[in-house]
C-alpha cells in the first residue's frame, strides 16, 4: 500500500461532493480521491496512496534536482576523467539481453 | 514527463556513485526507514554498489510487518463473525496471526474482502446495509489520511454498519526508538519521503537536534536514493547534523495541510506495540473519542487475547536492523513468501521478502 509512484491526472469529476480523478500510471489507470489536493489539475503528476492523491509532483523542482546531478558530472570531468567502467546499474539487464539473442 | 524516467538514468547514477565514493573517507551506517526504499535498494543492488561506503540497516517501515499480533488476531476474530464483512489491503491477508491468517478465515467461509482504498470499504457498506462492514486500517502516515476520509465519508452518508479496526503507526517515534536502543549503530537516516508528503519535515528537527543525527528526506527512485546517500555522507563527513530535504519535488516543508487537519480531527495519538519490536510510546493513531461510534473494537466485543510469536521467526531482529534476512535460519527454507513464518516475508515492503525476491538466486546459485 505504500509503493507510491507518480501518475498523471487525466480526468477529474465530482462524486457526491468529493473530487475524484483518473490517474494514469504509465498505462495502468486508477481512480484516486482528490480531497486532499483541492488545487490539483489535469496533466499534473501526483503520488497516490491507498486511493488518495497526497502531493503534486513539482516538475520545476525535479528539473533542478536533475540539473544538480548533471553539474556533479561536469565537476567530476573537470577534476579528471574517472577510470571506473560503467556501473552495474547500467549492466544489470545485459545478461538477460545476451541470453535472449 | 521524461524527467520521471531520468531518475533511473544509469549515467547520472554513475555520477552520484562517483561523488559518494570521492566524499566518503570511511564506511558509514545508514538506516532507510521505509520498506519501499529497502526494496528499491535491494532490487537495484545499491547496497552492493555502495558496499565500501555504506552499510544499510533496514528500518521498521513496513506497515504490514509491524502491525501487532494482537491486532491481527482481533481482525481474525471479527472476520470470523457471520454478520461481518472485513475489508483490508491485500497484503494483510497472508500475515500470520497467532493461529491462522485472514486468507484461511476466508477459505473457511469468512467474508474477507481486499480493497484498494478505504473508500471502497465505505462503498461496500452502502451496498450491503444488512452486513457489518469493518475496515482494518493499518499503515503509516501515508495511508492514515485515506482511513480518516473513509470515516468522514461514512458519517456524512449516515452509515451505521461501517466501523474501523484502527492500527495506524507513526514513523518519528520509531526512529526515536531505534536511536534510544543501547546497541544503536545508525549514524544517519534516510527518512521516508512519502510520509513527509503528508506530515512535512518539521517533525524531524527535534530528532536531529536531540540525537545529533543527520536526517535526509529521500525519494524512491534509484537516483533519489543515491542522492539521499550523497547528502547523508556529505553531512557525516563534514561533522554536521542537519535535516536535508533531498526530495523537494514531492515534499513541501508543511506537508499536506488539509490531510494533516483531517488526521487531527479523526485520530488521537496513542501508545502502540509494534510487532517484533514492542511498545513504543505515542507511536500510533486510534480513533479519537468523537469518532468512537466507528470503532470496531467497541462495536465487537473482543476479548483481550494473549498471543505468542513463532519462536522460529526472527523478524523482530530484522525489523530493528540487528539481523539481515539471509542470516535467519528459516530464511528460504521453512520460511518463504508462499509459506511465511513472519510478516516480513509476506509484505511487498518486508525486508525478508526483498531479499527472497532479489537475492535468493545469487545466494543459492552463486550468481550468473
Ligand atoms: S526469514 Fe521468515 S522466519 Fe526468518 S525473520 Fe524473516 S519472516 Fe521471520
Amino acid at each position: 500500500m505504500c509503493l507510491g509512484i507518480p501518475g498523471r491526472i487525466t480526468e477529474i469529476w465530482d462524486d457526491r461532493g468529493t473530487r475524484m480523478a483518473l490517474v494514469d500510471f504509465g498505462g495502468a489507470t486508477r481512480t484516486a480521491c482528490l480531497a486532499y489536493l483541492p488545487d490539483a489539475s489535469i496533466g499534473e503528476y501526483t503520488i497516490v496512496h491507498a486511493g488518495f492523491a497526497l502531493t503534486v509532483v513539482d516538475e520545476a523542482a525535479a528539473h533542478r534536482t536533475l540539473a544538480t546531478f548533471r553539474e556533479l558530472g561536469l565537476l567530476a570531468e573537470e577534476l579528471g576523467p574517472d577510470p571506473l567502467p560503467a556501473t552495474p546499474l547500467q549492466s544489470t539487464p545485459l545478461p538477460a539481453e545476451e541470453g535472449g539473442r | 514527463m521524461r524527467y520521471l524516467t531520468e531518475f533511473h538514468d544509469p549515467r547520472l547514477a554513475a555520477t552520484l556513485l562517483d561523488t559518494i565514493a570521492a566524499t566518503a573517507t570511511r564506511r558509514w551506517t545508514l538506516m532507510e526507514v521505509c520498506g519501499g526504499q529497502t526494496h528499491a535498494i535491494i532490487r537495484n543492488g545499491l547496497d552492493q554498489l555502495l558496499a565500501d561506503q555504506v552499510e544499510f540497516i533496514h528500518g521498521p517501515g513496513c506497515p504490514v510487518c509491524v502491525t501487532p499480533l494482537e491486532m491481527i488476531d482481533r481482525a481474525l476474530t471479527i472476520a470470523a463473525r457471520p454478520e461481518v464483512m472485513l475489508c483490508s489491503f491485500g497484503d494483510m491477508l497472508r500475515v500470520p496471526g497467532s493461529t491462522t491468517d485472514l486468507f484461511t478465515v476466508r477459505a473457511h467461509g469468512g467474508d474477507v474482502r481486499v480493497v484498494y482504498s478505504p473508500l471502497d470499504a465505505v462503498r461496500l457498506a452502502e451496498a450491503h446495509p444488512d452486513r457489518q462492514v469493518v475496515f482494518f486500517a493499518v499503515g503509516f502516515e501515508t495511508t492514515a489520511p485515506a482511513a480518516a476520509m473513509a470515516a468522514v465519508t461514512a458519517r456524512r452518508r449516515g452509515l451505521t454498519n461501517f466501523t474501523m479496526l484502527v492500527s495506524h503507526v507513526l514513523v518519528p517515534p520509531a526512529m526515536r526508538a531505534v536511536l534510544a536502543s543501547p546497541d544503536n549503530r545508525v549514524e544517519a537516516f534516510l527518512a521516508a519521503g512519502h510520509v513527509c508528503t503528508v506530515m512535512g519535515t518539521a517533525q524531524y528537527e527535534p530528532i536531529v537536534a536531540e540525537h545529533r543525527v543527520p536526517i535526509v528526506v529521500t525519494g524512491f527512485e534509484p537516483l533519489d536514493l543515491l542522492d539521499g546517500v550523497r547528502h547523508a555522507i556529505t553531512e557525516l563527513e563534514a561533522g554536521r547534523t542537519t535535516l536535508v530535504n533531498a526530495y523537494p519535488r514531492a515534499v513541501r516543508p508543511e506537508g499536506n495541510p488539509s490531510a494533516r487537519a483531517m488526521l487531527e480531527e479523526v485520530f488521537t495519538v496513542c501508545d502502540r506495540p509494534w510487532r517484533g519490536i514492542g511498545m513504543i510510546p505515542a507511536s500510533g493513531w486510534r480513533l479519537s473519542p468523537a469518532w468512537s461510534q466507528l470503532d470496531a473494537e467497541l462495536r465487537f466485543d473482543i476479548a483481550d487475547l494473549t498471543v505468542a510469536e513463532s519462536a522460529d521467526c526472527h523478524s523482530g531482529e530484522v525489523l530493528q536492523g540487528r539481523l539481515r534476512p539471509p542470516q535467519c535460519p528459516s530464511f528460504g527454507t521453512t520460511c518463504t513468501p508462499r509459506r511465511p513464518l513472519g510478516a516480513t516475508m509476506v509484505s511487498a515492503e518486508g525486508a525478508c521478502a526483498a531479499y527472497f525476491q532479489h537475492r535468493r538466486l545469487s545466494a543459492v546459485g552463486g550468481g550468473r
